[in-house]
């Protein structure tokens, strides 16, 4: 890529750091230059949480509906899969896949609970009773 | 000691290799020396793996390889540790701070509060610099940032403790010792790199890595719009761009860094095949950025026949063709 070519797009990169890429210059060698961002890039991660809000949307209808624990729509909240949630939480993906169940969630003690509280950063009644 | 002086570079692991590096007396350092001393250039594409939702690629070597292969390639002892206790991990690290050691530590980016919220997923291979202590925090010397930045002690611990895939469990890494880095070791250090390089982008058996990898992913794209319907099979495109160009990950930008090092390699060895190569790969650089550019024609919901996806595959098979005749040169030099 020439370095006229580098491209100077609004990313959310803004008012945080602008990203280093290398370049050729006029004379044909390479050099480290600034890019505020390209759009390519942009509407890529702009697809991306597009998705991640479709997801939040039907795993909160999920819930609403009685299908789903409040665990599942944490999880997107949170950009979580199971391998994190695992780690935070120390249960085993068996057991979360257990707790997405409403009537298995239900009968998890408070001490349980706190542990998915903590991982997800709400309380425990905001886990309990999601605010939408 | 020296104070420390913060680089921003175009890869994280590149930049804690080039500061650190630099910091104990390796002034010749540069990011895309290091970059290809470690051999740093690759491509992967994991099967039957999920990565946010989609497929599970990297444009780069394994985490904690560029900085264990370029130090062991200049004869740097390295020192690097994982803890189990929080309490210990924070104990080592102010300890070597006090002994005025730079400290390069893996972190994950989600609770990572100084990066913009956009990039914040469960990315646990981030890698940044902390250099000291000040006013009850530390100081912080990420290599994709344009300026140091600060974590207080328990936002430190929260992103070197991250949870998932590659959990960084604390890990940090530092140069040991260096001694005297001769001209002839730095050069066969760089023939090294260029072989090993050779070696990972051309004969990993199984299809799934280097440039045969890069057909792979040219083939699942050919399936997916019928497999996953438009909507999954856009996206998984877009997440193809991603990996390739978001932030400290690189991808087409991996591609000019290879370049750049095979130019300083070809200044260093006194070789001009180096140059002609590091054309071809910077030709690879930018069929990287004309496939992004037409992918992203498809997550935009421009583009949605077969045959755009026949597109997108095609560009990848002719970038496949381009870095792996580049790469059988390479293995071909004589010296």
């Amino acid at each position: 890529m020439k370095k006229s070519d580098l491209p100077q797009d609004k990313s959310d990169l803004v008012n945080f750091t602008r990203e280093v890429c290398y370049v050729k210059n006029e004379n044909g060698k390479y050099e480290a230059e600034l890019s505020s961002g390209w759009d390519v890039k942009t509407d890529a991660l702009n697809s991306a949480w597009l998705d991640i809000e479709n997801r939040i949307t039907e795993a909160k209808n999920l819930f609403l509906s009685g299908e789903a624990s409040p665990i599942e729509y944490y999880m997107e909240l949170k950009l979580m899969d199971y391998t994190v949630l695992a780690g935070y939480t120390g249960f085993w993906k068996w057991q979360i896949k257990k707790h997405k169940n409403p009537e298995s969630f239900n009968r998890l003690n408070d001490g349980k609970l706190q542990k998915y509280a903590d991982a997800f950063g709400v309380t425990l009644m905001e886990l309990k009773k999601p605010s939408f | 000691m020296e104070s420390f002086k913060h680089i921003q570079t175009a890869h994280c692991e590149n930049g804690v290799t080039v500061s650190l590096l630099k910091h104990n007396g390796v002034k010749f350092m540069t990011e895309p020396l290091a970059f290809g001393l470690g051999s740093g250039l690759f491509y992967i594409h994991i099967p039957f793996m999920k990565v946010n939702n989609g497929p599970a690629i990297s444009f780069r070597t394994m985490p904690g390889a560029i900085f264990k292969r370029t130090c062991k390639s200049l004869d740097i002892k390295v020192e690097r540790k994982k803890f189990k206790s929080k309490t210990e991990a924070q104990s080592f690290l102010n300890e070597k701070l006090n002994e005025g050691i730079p400290v390069g530590c893996q972190v994950g980016v989600f609770h990572l509060n100084y990066f913009p919220k956009a990039y914040r997923f469960h990315f646990n291979a981030h890698n940044l610099i902390v250099f000291g202590q000040e006013d009850g925090k530390y100081l912080i010397s990420d290599p994709v940032m344009e300026t140091t930045t600060t974590l207080f002690p328990e936002e430190l611990e929260k992103v070197r403790f991250a949870q998932g895939a590659l959990a960084p469990k604390g890990q940090l890494y530092y140069p040991k010792s260096v001694g005297d880095i001769s001209e002839d070791l730095l050069r066969n250090a760089i023939k090294k790199g260029i072989k090993r390089n050779c070696r990972d982008m051309l004969h990993i058996p199984g299809g799934i890595a280097g440039v045969k990898g890069i057909n792979y992913t040219a083939n699942k794209i050919r399936g997916w719009r019928d497999k996953l319907g438009e909507r999954q099979a856009a996206l998984h495109l877009g997440q193809i761009v991603r990996m390739q160009e978001e932030i400290g990950t690189g991808g087409g930008g991996f591609r000019f860094l290879y370049a750049a090092f095979l130019d300083e390699a070809s200044e260093i060895l006194g070789n001009d095949q180096l140059l002609k190569i590091s054309d071809q790969m910077t030709k690879a650089g930018d069929l990287w950025r004309d496939s992004a550019l037409q992918m992203s024609g498809i997550y935009k919901g421009r583009l949605n026949s077969q045959k755009d996806y026949e597109d997108s595959a095609a560009l990848l098979n002719e970038i496949s063709a381009v870095e792996k005749d580049a790469f059988i040169q390479l293995s071909k030099i004589v010296y």
